[in-house]
């Protein structure tokens, strides 16, 4: 007992790769600024707080650039030297530079929305940006205990701010429920990490993947391990039949926080689920194959028939999100097939996620747009658009038809992408799978296209006033920037593929096929 | 002046629409006439581009790729700008390239509800430029995206200033041609895994010649010759269901008659004067070259399919009271016509069907502009309540009796020349399919063209002749053909006569380009499970295909070759050898 403690006495702190992990001491940083501001200043830190976050963010962007300049892609860094715990690469660093990215665009969305409720502004960027901190970390977590922290680093702040209408008993259920929820998945979480430390005896993934591959592990609770920490981040990404609380607390959230929940915090899931996958599990295809194969064939169907049924754009928007997912589920349900499959699959998830967050930002921004005039995020609240705001009617129609995956908007690209991973793995069950995509392409057409077909072939309604509506300068700003970026990506998407096409993180890359 | 076609030729007819649609989408709401100008102006631009295009092609190498681009675009798929021009894109690029002005200016003279002329315009130029880029894409994602960019404007111009039921038609337009194109992208995307570009006989002059590719000029010389039979016919079946929602083939027509009826009339005149030959070019340039043995084996599905829809087609009409949903079911009828040509797979037939493609579009959009003008001036195309055309309106009578005739295939005008080589273009299809169903097909066909005469002149029958009823008798609505439309329609006349007299300026130009799609570029050798074992080119290289178990019975030989193209090959050899002796005696 005291040699043990002695031991732990001699514990020497690894050399630390400051530069590997500037940019999250950098978030930490403007986010310990933007609590100060409001601590110091008080009321009068109001007024700034949404552009100290945003220019805060942005500057994240710096550390992050001079780490591809110094060529972390080709060459990964360990930021505490000889463990595989924290890695710095090309996977991890567009990811870190796509979150902190998504968050500038939910600050541009919530500077007027927080700004004119009855809100706690300074703790609400306070909180978004701790929450975006657990996600960049998350990009870089090759540990099960890192990959917890991290989870709940991101989760925590969200919970409070999808409670962030206070007075508004929706607002309250929308956290309660995505708190109980997200504790409950945490909770079957931790279990199977639990077993698959007792069996293994590491925490860090690739030693996992290493302990797991030798085959003297027991395969039952290896198998129990696994998809317990899979369901865990199933919640996460709201993938079906995990997906009950999205609809609800997206709903129920400001619309910048939903906006926020179903780009960001379904990005993070998937972020975890790459990097368990092809660091920790790779070995274990038979096991986690099946399973995201059953989770995307799910998703991607019940999310789309669910949805044509909504009558809240909020709702629908969810719900289209569950089977987006799903397409995403897909092309990591062949990952393990073999390592170009792998390669194919981790580029195309990342492409879908970088279109995504344009395309689905840019869609919740319009909806927040029209709701400032309606007051209601019902879908009649579309009808006619296009005659009393043209501008917005065509808009929307960008991200609707992106989502749709209609060339030439860059939704087409991200459908692709797992298309080609899903062909690609040419197994049965893959065309099967791709099939079923195909098929579900079709059905959420019959919601985007109802909804499209609102705002362009019916008569404004008479509830509101239907004069053009005027946007503030940040929530205009946020349209230009996702429908720019959500077109540009269709026509040119060599212009993300330029990023995404990186190597498969860890083991999988060291292992191969 | 050539040296700057060949470079940017094709990419400004492509794109000089869509800057039209920008520059209007820029322009204030309140300027119609500055609109009118612009989409005017740039269709016409657009057009000037095609002409010099059309001066500077040469004619006698119609079988090549001209004015070639190839440009990177998306380079870890292996995906490239490449557009060009053969004989087969440059009858439809130049007929996209003449109707879209005219619609515009007929346009003019017709707004349909809710007016609204910066939308409606600027729609029709991104229309025009998803329509050119298909027909002159050469990678297949680049058409892919192209095929699609069609489908949101034709959506808000059926959806938008369409009739009573445009929700629903527009949705169930949309919601057919998805589901086809996204089947369609999976057999693309099969065929860019399975195919090896560099078996392709032209791999060595193209820059891209890389194994896995999306290039059609390397797919269709060669790059798929490794592909197992049983995964061509799969990929086939994508691209049968992608291209035959649009033509549309019976049984996918059902989305045709809902969309022509609720289209506006400009909507409806590009409908079936351009957008149905998106299907029929895919099968012409794509399917068919890509996949030959594929293309035999399904081509029996595929007549069958056509004739079905010929027939169906023509009751159809028979049924109808709408008299624009009588032309939309022609249109089934008609392009089964189409279909029945490519079916026979030889050089003929699908010579016919291109030609059958452009007279179709001719004659079926002036019939649509017919029934649109008559509807502006009746406010119904009720045919039990129409009549007396020719006494009211004696000009817009005649111009309709013309179309109807020509579109009933009237020797002397261009309907005739689609028609007619097609049917006989079946009594002797490829040597590789069964000469007796395609003669059955035949006689079928030949019953088509009776009916199609029956309903058409039925239709000219119940809404020109005798008296005007009682309700239109003295409506001063009902004037004789206005300016715009003068102006708008006589190049469609003027061409179904010019075709119909000289019908080989398409069939000269078609021609090369049609013989060279068909060629077998290299021939698989396989064993007798049906996997390839080795390809041989056309230049006379062997190429091993990896994995493969081997000649089972090497001895004779037949077993090893049991492959359709040899099949095929052999067939025509014999029947050259009988045909030889025949004449001999």
């Amino acid at each position: 007992m005291l040699a043990a403690l002695l031991q732990q006495a001699d514990f020497v702190r690894p050399d630390i790769d400051w530069h590997a992990l500037a940019p999250e001491l950098t978030l930490l940083a403007v986010g310990a600024l933007v609590t100060l501001i409001d601590v110091v200043f008080l009321e009068k830190g109001r007024k700034i707080s949404p552009t100290i976050a945003g220019l805060g963010l942005l500057t994240v962007l710096i550390p992050i650039i001079t780490l591809a300049v110094d060529g972390v892609a080709s060459n990964p860094r360990q930021a505490f030297a000889g463990s595989d715990v924290y890695v710095v690469d090309g996977y991890s660093l567009i990811l870190k530079a796509l979150f902190v990215l998504i968050g500038y665009m939910v600050v541009l969305m919530s500077t007027d929305y927080i700004g004119e409720g009855d809100y706690w502004e300074s703790e609400y960027y306070g909180m978004l940006i701790s929450s975006l901190l657990g996600m960049v970390v998350m990009a870089s977590a090759r540990d099960l205990i890192t990959v917890f922290v991290a989870l709940e680093l991101l989760s925590i702040p969200a919970y409070l701010m999808a409670t962030w209408r206070k007075r508004d008993i929706r607002s309250n259920e929308a956290g309660l429920k995505y708190y109980l929820n997200g504790v409950f998945a945490s909770a079957l979480m931790l279990y199977g990490m639990s077993l698959l430390f007792g069996v293994t005896g590491s925490t860090v993934l690739s030693e996992i993947n290493a302990g797991l591959g030798d085959g003297t592990a027991s395969k039952p609770i290896v198998s129990l391990g696994v998809v317990l920490v899979i369901v865990g981040f199933a919640f996460k990404v709201s993938a079906v039949p995990f997906h009950l609380w999205a609809p609800d607390t997206y709903e129920g959230s400001p619309t910048p926080v939903a906006a926020f929940l179903a780009v960001a915090a379904k990005s993070a899931g998937f972020v975890a689920l790459m990097n368990l996958i092809f660091v920790g599990f790779w070995s274990q295809n038979e096991i986690y194959g099946p399973a995201l194969w059953i989770l995307a064939a799910l998703s991607m169907t019940i999310g789309n028939l669910t949805a044509l049924r909504q009558e809240n754009l909020v709702r629908l928007m969810a719900y289209s999100g569950v089977a987006q997912a799903g397409f995403m589920l897909a092309a990591l349900s062949v990952a393990g097939e073999s390592l170009d499959v792998a390669q194919t699959s981790v580029s195309a998830v990342v492409t879908y996620l970088i279109i995504y967050a344009a395309m689905n930002l840019g869609a919740f921004s319009v909806i927040l747009s029209v709701s400032r005039r309606t007051r209601t995020a019902h879908i009649r609240s579309f009808n006619g658009l296009f005659q009393w705001s043209p501008a917005l009617a065509i808009i929307m129609t960008v991200f609707l038809a992106s989502l749709a995956g209609i060339p030439p908007m860059g939704g087409w690209f991200a459908k692709f992408g797992v298309f080609s991973a899903l062909i690609e793995a040419d197994v049965w069950w893959a065309y099967v799978l791709a099939t079923l995509a195909a098929v579900n392409t079709v059905i959420a057409f019959g919601y985007y296209g109802k909804l499209a077909s609102r705002m362009w072939f019916e008569d404004a309604p008479t509830e509101f006033e239907t004069t053009p509506i005027r946007l503030p300068f940040a929530l205009q700003s946020a349209l230009v920037i996702t429908a720019t970026a959500t077109i540009a990506f269709g026509v040119y998407p060599g212009m993300i593929t330029h990023f995404s096409d990186i190597d498969v993180p860890g083991v999988a890359a060291a292992v191969g096929g | 002046m050539e040296a700057f076609l060949d470079d940017w030729g094709l990419t400004l007819v492509t794109f000089v629409p869509l800057v039209g649609a920008l520059v209007m989408m820029a322009t204030p709401k309140e300027e119609e006439s500055a609109h009118k100008m612009i989409a005017l102006g740039t269709s016409l631009i657009a057009a000037v581009f095609g002409v010099l295009l059309l001066f500077n092609f040469d004619y006698g190498d119609a079988g090549a790729l001209q004015f070639v681009v190839d440009k990177e675009w998306i380079n870890v798929i292996n995906s490239r700008y490449i557009v060009a021009l053969d004989g087969i894109s440059l009858p439809l690029l130049i007929l996209t390239l003449g109707v879209v002005p005219l619609c515009i200016i007929y346009s003019f003279g017709h707004f349909p509800e809710p007016h609204n002329p910066k939308a409606f315009l600027s729609l029709i130029l991104v229309l025009e430029t998803g329509m050119i880029g298909s027909f002159i894409a050469q990678d297949l994602i680049l058409f892919f995206v192209f095929f699609e960019v069609v489908l949101l404007p034709m959506f808000f111009l059926i959806g938008v200033w369409g009739g009573d039921d445009r929700r629903y038609a527009s949705l169930k337009f949309f919601l057919y041609t998805l589901f086809g194109s996204a089947l369609m992208l999976v057999s693309f995307l099969a065929l860019f895994f399975l195919a090896d570009g560099t078996n392709s006989t032209m791999a060595g002059d193209v820059v891209s010649a890389t194994e896995r590719t999306f290039d059609m000029r390397l797919l269709s010389t060669g790059a798929t010759a490794g592909i197992a039979r049983s995964a061509q016919l799969w990929v086939f079946g994508g691209m049968f269901i992608g291209f035959g929602v649009k033509v549309p083939m019976f049984p996918f027509h059902t989305w045709l008659p809902d969309a022509h009826t609720q289209a506006p009339t400009v909507g409806s005149v590009i409908l079936a004067a351009v957008l149905l030959k998106l299907g029929t070019y895919g099968f012409v340039r794509i399917a068919i070259p890509f996949l030959p043995e594929a293309a035999a084996a399904w081509a029996p599905v595929i007549g069958l399919l056509a004739v079905i829809g010929i027939i169906y087609g023509a009751l159809g009409c028979l049924a109808q009271t709408d008299m624009k949903r009588l032309i939309a079911f022609s249109s089934v009828a008609h392009m089964g016509f189409v279909m029945l040509g490519i079916s026979t797979l030889t050089d003929f037939g699908i010579n016919a069907a291109i030609f059958g493609m452009v007279a179709h579009g001719l004659i079926t959009g002036m019939l649509f502009f017919v029934a649109g003008s008559m509807k502006d001036r009746y406010h119904t195309l009720d045919m039990g309540r129409l009549g007396g055309l020719l006494l009211q309106a004696p000009k817009l009578g005649w111009i309709l009796a013309f179309a109807a005739m020509a579109s009933l295939g009237l020797p002397g005008l261009a309907g005739f020349w689609g028609e007619f080589p097609a049917i006989l273009a079946s009594y002797n299809p490829a040597a590789i399919l069964n000469e007796s169903v395609w003669r059955a097909f035949m006689v079928v066909a030949a019953l088509g063209t009776v009916l199609a005469a029956g309903y058409l002149l039925w239709m000219v029958q119940k809404t020109a002749f005798g008296n005007p009823t009682e309700e239109f008798a003295n409506d001063p609505h009902i004037r004789d053909v206005s300016k715009f439309e003068w102006i708008s329609w006589s190049p469609f006349l003027v061409l179904i006569v010019v075709f119909g007299f000289y019908p080989n300026a398409i069939f000269n130009l078609t021609d090369d380009a049609v013989i060279g799609s068909l060629e077998v570029e290299s021939v698989v050798v396989l064993n007798i499970d049906g996997d390839p074992i080795e390809v041989v080119n056309a230049n006379g290289d062997v190429i091993t295909v990896a994995n493969s178990s081997g000649c089972l019975e090497q001895e004779d030989g037949i077993d090893c070759f049991n492959n359709n193209r040899i099949k095929a090959e052999r067939a025509a050899a014999e029947r050259l050898a009988s045909l030889e002796t025949a004449s001999g005696n």
